[in-house]
């Protein structure tokens, strides 16, 4: 614990939340829930209460558990529990770096623990190893110190990396197995590849916390590296806000279910209900109860376009397909350039979404010969496969830019699978404007379908009104 | 058969107790059971399949002498499979044998007494005399819909049953849910339960797994065994090998006896943790070639 400190609204570590002053606990808690809600984790009011509660319950001796109680009532799907990580690590660091720099606490060298003199380096190294092998973490943070006073003393080089593998090369730790050192030496079979990088997670860590105590400053709050958080990475500008609205969508897609049953006007009657309700009228079945009618989902099939020419848009589109693969129950999705290719399980398989988009460009085998799009091509091969399982209840969406490279656009077959199917959805990833400007014939196939533009969020969330109205043709 | 409950004081005599159980649990599962049962609040867990997250809550009621009632969701299941439903086979006897002499007002308050309510699994827990456990396993196999119904239970504890009125825990019961993600769950039930999210156990951890349940095998054996797991969960499959599975091969190698995993040993046996036609081939052409070859002692 920090020693206590007269309170002081102006020394705050973080701007937003004012520290509390008697339990100053409760604000570095709000604010590093702030934090977490900077980076996208959602937490309720509930949950900072749920972890007021639960860390009143655990020994905050060690780290572990006090970092657990507060995970599991704040973080709550793998994601978030990713982030959580990073964002902790980050915070209590800072947070009680920022304290030591105030009270002006250094650890001079010498001051506790053996004299820097007195440290046998090999003694040190073989205690080093014997901690990786046997994995304790408070053993390796202290053993981290006492490697950087042997090993790293003076100003370093500047960069921290640089540093941490300096000390580790000066005490010989290496994964693989070094026959020439005695067998008891713990070394000798390697050590565990994990273990070894939290040790240099925790060399980092203290010799910034040396370079904290000699500058007197705290480096600015690095915010979470994009792919540390191991997010969708692509060209499309703006990521986050396809990610914000893909989730509404998830949601509204979600609680929308019940308009997108379609008429069901002939109802069959529930006996055993119609039998329960005619109790209150003494057995005479008067109310007819009838079965519940389920929400009827419709069954959607999606055609995506992963060509170069819309490489940008079907980042987007993919992520999209994504939302919609856990929104409805029937969802086949296929992606096309030249020939079409079904990924519906790899959706089904993948719930990581880069996982995903990954798989698809390795295994889907879409492109052929020469990696344009061949509309026509694909309309057959869709028309072939699928044929049979098309029907009016069916909603077809598709999602490229009509481009056709010159190729014929083969409109009647794509009439065809329109015909079959009861709804045709044609989503357009460029503006209104260069429809049907060069190569583009997308006015042929908007005869047949409802085209809608879709580059920007909001086009995109009229488009999932209109897929969700029940009402329509 | 019940004898009196056990409350844990701390997280490590609950991971004690596990442990006696036969069911290691990692630290951060041992510290949210045991906030759980202290906050009485329902754990979602989750996890990749076959890694112990029924486990856990067979060996927490199992350890806290608790009765476990399960309740094993699927596609399509409603109320009246899961909460309670009115026997009304039962209240049309009633309703016959009665009719004739008591009054409507009577009748109508008899019919719709606990006598004749059928309770499902929530309903079962909930009405307990004894705290149990209650396990909802696969809960993302239901609807959302089905999730919304839970959300009562979950944070009060009770169920509202129209005829009858408020049915209140009384005792409480310690919940846990599992979830395989393989679909998303609401926000409103994440935030009433407590998050757990179960991986692969580290080397050490399954290697001390294996120990508990096959002792007789040998540790250096075992903990090949471990390390080829380990290995072939590193490739790409479509089903990675779960925890029981390391223990099935554990025991199938103690039944054949074996002395040492070599390339025969493990082409025999692999089908024991992998189980897709095209997982085999992955893992023979990966794993199976860094093996020993079976005839390299015998030569």
């Amino acid at each position: 614990m920090p020693p206590p400190r007269s309170p002081n609204p102006a020394k705050a570590i973080y701007g937003g939340i004012p520290e509390q002053p008697p339990g100053k606990l409760d604000g570095q808690l709000l604010s590093f829930a702030e934090d977490l809600r900077n980076e996208g984790v959602a937490i309720g009011t509930s949950e900072i209460l749920d972890a007021f509660e639960a860390i009143a319950h655990v020994e905050w001796g060690e780290q572990q558990s006090f970092k657990e109680a507060l995970s599991a009532t704040l973080a709550k799907s793998a994601d978030d529990r990713r982030v959580f990580d990073l964002v902790f690590d980050r915070f209590f660091f800072r947070a009680a770096e920022a304290q030591a720099a105030r009270a002006n606490i250094t650890e001079s060298p010498g001051s506790n623990g053996p004299n820097n003199n007195d440290i046998n380096l090999d003694t040190l190294r073989q205690q080093i190893a014997a901690a990786l092998r046997d994995g304790s973490d408070d053993a390796l943070r202290d053993l981290a110190r006492l490697a950087i006073a042997a090993f790293g003393r003076g100003e370093g080089s500047g960069v921290l990396g640089v540093d941490v593998q300096r000390i580790r090369r000066a005490l010989g730790l290496r994964t693989e197995p070094q026959p020439d050192l005695p067998s008891d030496d713990p070394r000798h079979d390697g050590l565990p590849r994990d273990q070894l990088r939290k040790f240099e997670q925790h060399l980092r860590r203290e010799l910034e916390r040396n370079l904290i105590e000699r500058t007197a400053s705290l480096p600015p709050k690095r915010p979470l590296n994009e792919l540390d958080r191991a997010l969708p990475s692509g060209p499309i500008q703006d990521l986050a806000a396809v990610h914000k609205v893909v989730a509404q969508l998830k949601r509204r897609l979600a609680t929308q279910g019940h308009e997108l049953k379609g008429h069901n006007r002939h109802a069959h009657v529930d006996f055993r209900r119609t039998m329960r309700a005619s109790l209150q009228t003494g057995g005479v079945p008067i109310d007819l109860k009838y079965r519940p009618k389920r929400p009827r989902r419709p069954e959607i099939f999606v055609l995506c376009d992963v060509s170069t020419s819309v490489t940008s848009a079907s980042t987007f589109f993919l992520s999209v397909l994504h939302a919609l693969h856990d929104a409805f129950r029937k969802l086949r999705s296929f992606v096309f350039i030249e020939r079409i290719s079904e990924v519906t399980d790899v959706f089904e398989r993948e719930r990581d979404f880069r996982a995903a988009s990954e798989a698809i460009s390795r295994d889907a085998g879409v492109a052929d010969v020469s990696g344009y799009t061949d509309y026509g091509r694909v309309w057959l091969e869709f028309l072939t496969t699928i044929e049979d399982e098309l029907h009016p209840r069916a909603t077809v969406i598709v999602l490229g830019d009509a481009r056709t490279n010159g190729r014929p656009p083969r409109d009647d077959v794509f009439a065809a699978i329109t015909q079959k199917a009861g709804r045709t959805f044609w989503l357009n990833p460029e503006p209104r404007l260069y429809w049907n400007y060069g190569d583009s014939v997308i006015a042929t196939y908007e005869q047949h379908c409802t085209a809608f533009e879709c580059w920007r969020t909001d086009q995109l969330e009229d488009f999932v009104k209109a897929l969700t109205r029940p009402d329509s043709p | 058969m019940q004898t009196e409950a056990i409350t844990p004081q701390s997280p490590q005599e609950l991971a004690a107790g596990l442990k006696q159980v036969g069911y290691l649990p990692g630290d951060s599962t041992a510290l949210v059971s045991f906030l759980a049962i202290k906050l009485g609040k329902p754990v979602l867990v989750e996890g990749p399949a076959g890694v112990g997250k029924t486990e856990l809550a067979k060996a927490l009621a199992s350890h806290l002498n608790r009765t476990l009632i399960r309740l094993q969701c699927y596609e399509g299941l409603d109320e009246a499979k899961s909460l309670y439903e009115w026997n009304y086979r039962k209240q049309l006897l009633r309703i016959q044998v009665e009719s004739q002499q008591a009054g409507w007002q009577d009748v109508q308050d008899d019919i719709f007494g606990e006598e004749f309510l059928l309770p499902r699994p929530l309903m079962t827990a909930i009405a307990s005399e004894e705290p149990v456990v209650l396990l909802i396993d696969e809960i993302d196999k239901t609807d959302q819909e089905f999730e919304a119904m839970l959300l009562e239970l979950l944070s009060d504890f009770q169920i509202s049953i129209p005829e009858l009125g408020r049915i209140e825990a009384r005792t409480q019961p310690v919940v846990l849910l599992t979830s395989n993600n393989t679909r998303e769950l609401t926000e409103a039930l994440k935030r009433r339960c407590l998050y757990l999210w179960l991986d692969y156990p580290g080397l050490e951890h399954e290697l001390e797994i294996v120990h508990l349940h096959t002792p007789e095998l040998d540790q250096a054996i075992a903990r090949k065994l471990v390390e080829i797991v380990h290995q072939v969960r590193q490739l790409d499959l479509k089903k990675p090998p779960s925890i029981a599975e390391s223990i099935d091969w554990a025991r199938t190698l103690l039944l054949l006896g074996s002395g040492d995993i070599d390339q025969a040993t493990f082409k025999e046996t692999m089908s024991v943790i992998v189980k897709h036609r095209t997982d085999l081939d992955t893992v023979a052409a990966r794993v199976g070639v860094t093996l020993q070859p079976a005839d390299a002692s015998a030569a």
